[in-house]
């Protein structure tokens, strides 16, 4: 009776520990062997197929096909340089420089990955649209409300997420965090 | 007491067990995973556009709107397969995945160095049975491996502006995927 009871209590322990830690990893976790740059992250090992057991299993759960590396990276921020969660009531401005890359574009994304609706149906910038200044630098507005120049609306969602993706570029497995030059992502006003 | 204790170190160390198996594991038991949600809209051995996404649906998500996009869903059983799509204006590029959605392999368009990109799909062990002189001719030709017998080849062309969208959508037309 004893042994039966232990069993089913350590067979319960099992399953509530594996269970939730798999869980927790795959929601909460972030993914390790990243390339971190200001807010931004990208995670280019798993563009390959030696990505690890762990991001194998996030990409299976969420749908999404990760880029290529012969492709290119993609970079994504959850939050500004200040730490502070994105969010879709403020006008946050994007600006700066992108890393070599032959095209690159910047998409904003509703956390689970769907693009979010506004008026003017842009829910991006590719490197050939994107209004720029004399030394090539360039300012995003990311905001509720019309903008003058390059505006990016958030449709007044609460989270959204930026995802910056640079095409046929030097950047990969190899990369180093200090070689990189992200554009820097900085709150302007929030109601 | 002591007893209860050592009850539960077994229950935590089988937890470690049950939590790296469903890891590994969950790759295969997905329901939802990018090639399942394809496989409903896309023909085996066959090039499907896709839709671009939208706010209300994206069949598969986080996709990049500047993109079109066309998907091939492969399936090397009853042989190799031969693609080829001609590069779009600005920027062409096809990607690899293995059915369990792993990036193994991709190329663009200046990668390829032609005006098309043709390549040869098919498993190591289709490979080892090409005839002895076929390998020397091989050079010329762009042969990928896929570790498993399905898969999907992903060809995207990009709209440097929404204006161009439709020549993107039309060299995406031409790309071919045929078995033999």
């Amino acid at each position: 009776m004893r042994l039966l009871l232990g069993t089913l209590f350590a067979l319960g322990v099992a399953a509530l520990v594996g269970l939730g830690a798999t869980w927790l990893a795959l929601t909460q976790g972030q993914a390790f062997g990243g390339l971190s740059v200001g807010a931004w992250s990208a995670w280019p090992r798993h563009g390959t197929a030696s990505i690890d057991p762990y991001a194998r299993a996030m990409v299976a759960r969420s749908g999404q096909l990760p880029v290529g590396s012969g492709d290119g990276i993609a970079f994504q921020a959850r939050h500004d340089d200040s730490g502070a969660l994105l969010d879709g009531r403020c006008d946050i401005v994007v600006s700066g420089m992108t890393p070599q890359a032959r095209y690159w574009t910047i998409t904003l994304y509703d956390p689970d990955g769907a693009l979010v609706a506004n008026s003017v149906q842009r829910h991006g910038f590719t490197s050939h649209e994107v209004v720029r200044r004399a030394n090539g630098s360039f300012e995003i507005t990311v905001s509720p409300r019309s903008r003058a120049g390059n505006w990016l609306p958030t449709g007044g969602v609460e989270r959204y997420l930026l995802v910056l993706r640079l095409y046929d570029t030097p950047i990969g497995v190899a990369t180093r965090g200090r070689e990189v030059t992200m554009p820097a992502i900085t709150r302007r006003s929030c109601p | 007491m002591i007893r209860i204790a050592l009850w539960l170190l077994g229950g935590v160390l089988l937890g470690g067990i049950v939590h790296l198996g469903t890891v590994l594991w969950l790759p295969d038991l997905a329901t939802q995973d990018a090639y399942s949600r394809l496989l409903p809209v896309a023909p085996v051995n066959a090039v499907t556009p896709v839709t671009a996404p939208t706010p209300e649906s994206s069949v598969v998500p986080f996709l990049d709107p500047a993109f079109a996009m066309a998907v091939c869903r492969y399936d090397l059983t009853n042989g190799p397969l031969k693609f080829s799509v001609p590069v779009s204006p600005a920027y062409t590029s096809v990607s690899f995945y293995t059915r369990n959605d792993v990036a193994y392999y991709a190329i663009n368009d200046r990668a390829a160095g032609r005006r098309v990109i043709e390549l040869e799909l098919m498993t190591t062990e289709q490979r080892g049975d090409l005839p002895g002189d076929e390998e020397v001719t091989a050079a010329d030709r762009l042969i990928v491996e896929s570790p498993t017998l399905t898969g999907l080849i992903v060809i995207k062309a990009l709209a440097p502006e929404p204006g161009l969208m439709p020549a993107a959508q039309t060299a995406l037309t031409a790309a071919k995927c045929v078995q033999g």
